[in-house]
C-alpha cells in the first residue's frame, strides 16, 4: 500500500463543493460525478480492492466531498465486490458518514453533559439566530449543516465542536457570531483565526507517563537483543493492568493468550476510540506521546509475535492524523518501524479511521471496524486474543496502555510498580471536567482518593462525581473518601465534577441520550432499552413519571445489565440505577399522583390546533 | 460422548461443539427463542434464549457446552426477563396484531402468550418505517421486523444475499441489496427460505390472507413451548399447490 | 346484601368489546343479582358515579377520551382495560406513524370528492391527540384483558373473579391479541 498518499491528512483547507444538481447543471454535475469517480476509483486501487479497507475508503470519500455520494457507492461495490446494500449499511451505521450532502461546512457540536455545563444550549439557540440551523438540519442553501454529536474529547474546553473535522473549542454566542459570517463567505479554514483550532493538551499534573520523552528507538533498542521471554517475564512483574476500563491482567489476559495463541499471523491494535464522554488523556498521549505508544506497540509485536499492528483513531480526532503519520514515517525513516528493526523485528503501523461510533471502542466491534463492517460486537469466546482481526490471534490494548509498556520497558517493572497499590500498579492519567477551577489532564498514582483529586483540580464544591464516564460510577458526595484503584473505584480515566447546582437527573438524561445513540442496536434489550430509559428520562425530567413507568424501569435495569450483549448494554444503565440508589427523593418528586396525567395534554393535541388554525 | 453437563437437573452427554441451545433441543427442552434457526449459524441478539449458567446468564444459543456447567432454562427471574424482553420488542415496533395476517402463526405473539404478557409496559414508539410492495409475490413489512436476522443468514446460504441490517441502534432496519433498495429488483421467491424462515409478519408472501381462519391457526392449537417454532409453509400465490400448514422446522 | 357497581365506556374502540361481552347472553340474569351497572351503554347513564369497577374500552385519541378516562380513574376503585385498543391504541393507533396533520389535510382538505373543504374546527369538538395512546400511559391500570376481542368468557371471568374478590389472572393459555 501507498503509504506516503495514504497518509496524507484528511481535511480540507476549503470547504465542500456543493454538488451540482443534474437538472439545472447537467455539465457541472457530470464533471462532479467525473471526480468522484476518479477519486473513487484511485481510493479503490491504492487499497488493493481489499473489502477490508471499505470503512477507510468511505471515510475519505466522506471527508473529500462532505458525503459518500451515490456515484461513489456504485464504484465500491463494483471495485470491492460489496453488495451496495452492504456499503448502504455501514455508511448508516457511522455518524461521521452520511450519504446526503452534508452542507459545505458540517458543524458538530459536542453533546456531553461537560459541553451543557458550559453553554452548549446557548450555543445551540447563538446558531439558530446566527446560522439559522437548528440540530439535525441541512441548511436550504446547502452552505452548512448542525448536528449534535457524542463527546468530542474536549471537556476542559468546551462547548466544543467539530467543523468538517477541525476541531473547534470555547463556542459562545460571540464566536458563532464570527463563524457565521465565514460561512457565509465561504472562507477557506487556513483563513480562519488559527486561535479558535488550537488544541490546548491542558496538563495539570505529570507523573511517570507524562514526564517521560524518548527519542525514536530508546525503548525498543534497550530490549531487542534479549529473548522476548524476559520481557514477557517483566511485564508480568509489572502487575500492569489494561488502561481503557475494564482492567484486565495485561500480561496473562492478553500478552501471554496471544503469543500462545496459533495462527498465521498475530496483529497488535492501538485502540485509540476514546469514546467514553469526559474522557480525552488518550489525546493528549497520541498529541505529545506518540512515540511511547509506537515504542509499547512495537515491543508488544515482538513479544506475540505480529508484523502488522494498526492504530485505531476514533473519527473526532481526525485532526492528528497528520501528525501522526508524520511521527510513524519519521520511524520508518530511522529504522524503527518497517523491516528489520534492530535486525531481528519487522513490523509495521497503519493508522485505521474510526467514522463515529462509541460501541467501537469495545474491541470485537473495533475488530469488525477494521474489517471495514458496521462495528457489531462479536460473541466472545473466542476472545480477539484467539481470533481476532481476520480471525488471527489479536492483542488490543488502549493507548496509556502502550505508554505504559514503554516505560516499563524503559525503567523496569519494579520502577514501575513502585507507585500505585497492590492490585493496581503503576500511575494512571484521568481527564478532569466540570464543576472545578483547574480541568485538564492530571497523572496520579493509583490508589488517590476523590477527595484529594477535587482538592487538587479545584473542585471542593463537588456535590458528586462520575468516574468512568456514562458507563462507569455516579458517585454522591457521601463516598468521596473512596479511591480510584481497581480494587475499589475502577475507571478508564474520565472524571466528570458536579457542583451542588447540577440535578442528577440532567446528568443521568445526558447519559441516556448518550447510549440510545450510541447503541449499535444488535440485541434487543440494549436496542430498545436503551431507547425506553431515554423516555424514562425525559418523563423525570419533565416530571411527568407514574408509578408504573417506574417499575418498569427498575425492572429494566437488572435486564439490561444482564442481557445485553456487551458491556455498552451492560453498563448503559449504571447512572439511572445510581440515581434510584442515591437520590431516591428526586425521582418521588417527579412522580405524577397516582390518578394524574402521565403525560402532557396541551402538548398532545398542539399539533391538531396547528393544523386547525393553519388552514384557510 | 464422555461429556456431561447438567440441564434443570438433568445430567446430559453432549459433543463437543454443541451449544447448550442444541443440547437442551435434543432432550426436548424449549428454550424460547426468535432469532435462531438450527440450519443457521446462530447469533444470540434476541437474547429470550438467556439461561443461568452456574449463577450467570448466557445466551443459550451462543454458549459452547462445557463438562461440568449447571445450567437452568427457567426461573422466576428468567420468565420477568423474557417478558419484559418480549414487551420490548412490542413497544419498538407497530405490532397490531388484530390487523395483521400472521396473527395466530407469529412467534413474537406466541411468545408473549408463553410468557404471560397482557401489555407493554414500555412507552410504544410507533417508528416511522417504510413498508416494501414492491414485490410481485412478497410483502416486507418493516413495521412489524424484530431484526433478527434470521432472513439476512437464510438468504446468505441460499447464495442470493438479499437481505442485510442497515444502520445503528433504535435506527436500525432491514435493507435489501439491490440498487432501488427494493425487493421487486431481487430474485427473492416466495419459495426462498429467505422468505419463509420470518418468525414473525415481517415477511408475507401475498395473497394468503385468511385461508386459514384466526382460532384455528398454529398458536391456537397450542403453545409455543408445546409446538416449539414454527411456521406456515407458504407457496408463491401462482402455485396451484397453494396451501397453509404448520411446519415444524425449529 | 350491596351490589357492585360496574361502569363501562368505549374511548378510541369499535364497541366491539361491548358487543363480546353481550355474548355472556343468559348469564347476565344472575350476574345483575350481584351486579349494577352504572355509567355503561347498557344504561344510558352518561357520568360515571363511585364505582367498585370500571372497564375501559378503546385508547386515547382525544382530549375527550382523556377526560373520560381520568373521570373513571377517579371514580372506581378498580380500572380494567379491556381489548387491544385499550391496551396498545389498536386499529386506530395504525394512524400513529403518520403526522396527525397530514391525516386531517387528506381527511378534510385533500381528499378526492370533497366539497366545502375545512377541517372541522367547532370548539365544541374535543381535539385529536397526536397520537392514539394506551390507556395505560395515562393512569394507573389495575388489570389488563387482551384479545380483539376479548371472549365473553374471558370479559366475564375477569369480573366475577374482583367481585370474588381474587386477584383476577388470565390463564396463559387463555391469552390472545387477535
Amino acid at each position: 500500500m501507498d503509504h506516503v498518499q495514504l497518509a496524507k491528512g484528511l481535511l480540507l483547507a476549503d470547504p465542500w463543493t456543493i454538488p451540482p444538481d443534474p437538472q439545472q447543471a447537467p455539465d457541472q454535475a457530470a464533471e462532479y460525478n467525473q471526480q468522484v469517480t476518479r477519486f473513487c476509483t484511485d481510493l479503490c486501487n491504492l487499497h488493493n480492492q481489499n473489502p477490508n479497507q471499505l470503512l477507510q475508503i468511505l471515510i475519505r470519500i466522506q471527508y473529500r466531498f462532505g458525503w459518500v455520494p451515490y456515484a461513489a457507492q456504485s464504484i465500491l461495490s463494483n471495485d470491492l465486490k460489496i453488495a451496495i446494500g452492504e456499503i448502504r449499511a455501514v455508511i448508516a451505521f457511522y455518524s461521521f458518514l452520511s450519504s446526503e450532502f452534508q452542507g459545505r461546512y458540517r458543524i458538530l457540536l459536542s453533546s456531553n453533559i461537560t459541553d451543557y455545563m458550559l453553554g452548549l444550549d446557548n450555543v445551540i439557540t447563538a446558531c439558530q439566530t446566527h446560522l439559522k440551523l437548528s440540530p439535525g438540519t441541512v441548511r436550504e442553501d446547502f452552505k452548512c449543516s448542525l448536528e449534535l454529536t457524542s463527546c468530542t474529547g474536549l471537556c476542559d474546553q468546551g462547548p466544543a465542536g467539530l467543523i468538517n473535522g477541525y476541531p473547534i473549542k470555547h463556542l459562545d454566542e460571540h464566536r458563532i457570531c464570527e463563524l457565521a459570517q465565514l460561512v457565509d463567505a465561504g472562507t477557506p479554514f487556513n483563513q480562519w483565526p488559527e486561535e479558535w483550532f488550537e488544541i490546548d493538551c491542558g496538563i495539570k499534573q505529570s507523573g511517570t507517563l507524562l514526564n517521560t520523552h524518548i527519542q525514536p528507538g530508546n525503548a525498543i533498542s534497550k530490549w531487542l537483543d534479549k529473548e522476548p521471554e524476559t520481557f514477557l517475564e517483566e511485564m508480568k512483574q509489572s502487575g500492569l493492568r489494561g488502561r481503557g476500563g475494564a482492567g484486565f491482567n495485561t500480561y496473562e489476559k492478553l500478552w501471554a493468550a496471544c503469543r500462545n495463541a496459533s495462527g498465521d499471523q498475530h496483529y497488535v491494535v492501538c485502540n485509540a476510540d476514546e469514546g467514553e464522554p469526559g474522557t480525552f488523556k488518550d489525546r493528549v498521549l497520541l498529541q505529545n506521546h506518540f512515540q511511547q505508544v509506537i515504542e509499547g506497540m512495537t515491543l508488544a509485536a515482538w513479544v506475540v509475535g505480529a508484523k502488522q499492528g494498526f492504530v485505531y483513531l476514533r473519527a473526532e480526532y481526525a485532526f492528528l492524523l497528520d501528525q501522526l503519520n508524520q511521527q510513524l514515517e519519521r520511524y520508518r525513516q530511522k529504522g524503527w518501524l518497517g523491516k528489520a528493526i534492530g535486525g531481528c523485528l519487522d513490523f509495521d503501523i497503519q493508522i485505521h479511521m474510526g467514522a463515529g461510533a462509541y460501541v467501537c471502542g469495545e474491541e470485537s466491534a473495533l475488530i469488525e471496524s477494521l474489517e471495514g463492517k458496521r462495528g457489531i460486537p462479536r460473541v466472545r469466546p473466542p476472545f480477539p486474543v484467539e481470533c481476532g482481526y481476520l480471525q488471527q490471534p489479536t492483542l488490543v490494548n488502549n493507548v496509556e496502555t502502550f505508554a505504559c509498556v514503554t516505560a516499563i520497558a524503559m525503567a523496569g517493572a519494579e520502577q514501575f510498580a513502585q507507585c500505585g497499590t497492590v492490585k493496581s500498579s503503576g500511575s494512571k492519567i484521568h481527564s478532569i471536567s466540570g464543576d472545578c477551577s483547574r480541568p485538564g489532564v492530571y497523572e496520579w498514582p493509583w490508589g488517590i482518593s476523590i477527595r484529594e483529586v477535587l482538592h487538587q483540580c479545584g473542585g471542593e464544591n463537588a456535590a458528586a462525581v462520575q468516574i468512568g464516564g456514562p458507563a462507569g460510577i455516579l458517585l454522591p458526595k457521601s463516598q468521596f473518601d473512596r479511591t480510584l484503584a481497581f480494587e475499589d473505584l475502577p475507571t478508564g480515566g474520565s472524571l466528570m465534577v458536579f457542583g451542588n447546582h447540577r440535578s442528577p437527573i440532567d446528568i443521568v438524561s445526558n447519559f441516556a441520550q448518550f447510549f440510545a445513540h450510541e447503541s449499535c442496536g444488535f440485541c434487543a434489550p440494549c436496542r430498545v432499552g436503551c431507547r425506553q430509559m431515554q423516555h424514562f428520562c425525559q418523563q423525570l425530567q419533565d416530571r411527568q413519571i407514574g408509578s408504573s413507568d417506574l417499575e418498569s424501569m427498575k425492572t429494566l435495569i437488572p435486564l439490561m445489565t444482564q442481557l445485553s450483549h456487551c458491556g455498552l448494554g451492560k453498563t448503559a444503565p449504571l447512572a439511572i440505577q445510581a440515581l434510584f440508589e442515591h437520590w431516591p427523593e428526586l425521582i418521588k418528586e417527579a412522580e405524577t399522583t397516582t390518578d394524574g396525567l402521565s403525560f402532557d395534554l396541551q402538548k398532545a393535541v398542539a399539533d391538531t390546533i396547528a393544523a386547525t388554525e393553519l388552514q384557510p | 460422548m464422555s461429556q456431561v453437563l447438567t440441564i434443570d437437573g438433568k445430567d446430559l452427554a453432549f459433543d463437543s461443539g454443541d451449544t447448550l441451545f442444541d443440547v437442551a433441543q435434543a432432550q426436548g427442552i424449549y428454550i424460547p427463542h426468535l432469532c435462531h434457526h438450527p440450519d443457521y449459524p446462530p447469533q444470540g441478539n434476541c437474547k429470550l434464549c438467556t439461561v443461568d449458567v452456574d449463577g450467570q446468564s448466557k445466551c443459550a444459543c451462543t454458549t459452547q457446552a462445557e463438562t461440568g456447567m449447571s445450567v437452568q432454562t427457567d426461573s422466576t427471574t428468567l420468565t420477568e426477563y423474557r417478558r419484559a424482553l418480549t414487551e420490548l420488542l412490542f413497544s419498538e415496533g407497530n405490532h397490531h396484531c388484530p390487523g395483521c395476517e400472521r396473527s395466530g402463526n407469529c412467534q413474537l405473539q406466541a411468545t408473549a402468550y408463553a410468557q404471560g404478557m397482557t401489555y407493554s409496559s414500555f412507552k410504544l414508539l410507533n417508528p416511522q418505517r417504510q413498508i416494501d410492495a414492491s414485490h410481485p409475490s412478497v410483502l416486507l413489512d418493516r413495521d412489524r421486523c424484530i431484526l433478527c436476522g434470521l432472513c439476512v443468514r437464510a438468504s446468505a446460504q441460499e447464495g442470493k444475499h438479499i437481505f442485510t441490517i442497515a444502520g445503528r441502534g433504535s435506527d436500525s432496519t432491514l435493507a435489501v441489496n439491490s440498487d432501488s433498495g427494493l425487493l421487486a429488483d431481487t430474485n427473492l421467491s416466495a419459495e426462498d427460505r429467505a422468505t419463509q424462515v420470518c418468525p414473525v409478519g415481517a415477511l408475507m408472501v401475498k395473497q394468503q390472507g385468511f385461508r386459514i381462519p384466526i382460532g384455528q391457526r398454529i398458536y391456537d392449537q397450542g403453545t409455543i413451548d408445546d409446538l416449539g417454532n414454527r411456521r406456515p409453509q407458504y407457496h408463491s400465490p401462482k402455485s396451484k399447490t397453494a396451501r397453509i400448514a404448520g411446519d415444524s422446522d425449529d | 346484601m350491596t351490589k357492585v357497581r360496574v361502569s363501562t365506556c368505549s374511548l378510541a374502540g369499535c364497541f366491539g368489546c361491548h358487543m363480546s361481552f353481550l355474548d355472556v347472553d343468559e348469564r347476565l340474569v344472575d350476574l345483575l343479582e350481584r351486579v349494577e351497572f352504572n355509567r355503561s351503554p347498557l344504561t344510558d347513564i352518561k357520568a360515571c358515579e363511585s364505582c367498585d369497577i370500571g372497564f375501559i374500552e378503546g385508547g386515547l385519541c382525544n382530549q375527550e377520551n382523556v377526560e373520560v378516562l381520568l373521570q373513571f380513574r377517579k371514580q372506581c376503585r378498580y380500572l380494567v382495560a379491556v381489548g387491544a385498543c385499550a391496551i396498545n391504541g389498536g386499529i386506530p393507533a395504525m394512524r400513529n406513524s403518520i403526522p396527525i396533520s397530514d391525516c386531517l389535510e387528506e381527511v378534510y382538505l385533500n381528499g378526492k370528492g370533497l366539497a366545502n373543504q375545512l377541517i372541522p374546527n367547532d370548539p365544541e369538538l374535543p381535539r385529536l391527540l397526536n397520537q392514539v395512546r394506551p390507556i395505560h400511559e395515562a393512569v394507573k391500570i389495575d388489570y389488563f384483558l387482551p384479545g380483539c376481542p376479548p371472549s365473553a368468557d374471558e370479559i366475564l371471568n375477569m369480573l366475577q373473579q374482583i367481585v370474588d374478590g381474587n386477584e383476577p389472572s388470565t390463564s396463559h393459555k387463555n391469552i390472545r391479541f387477535d
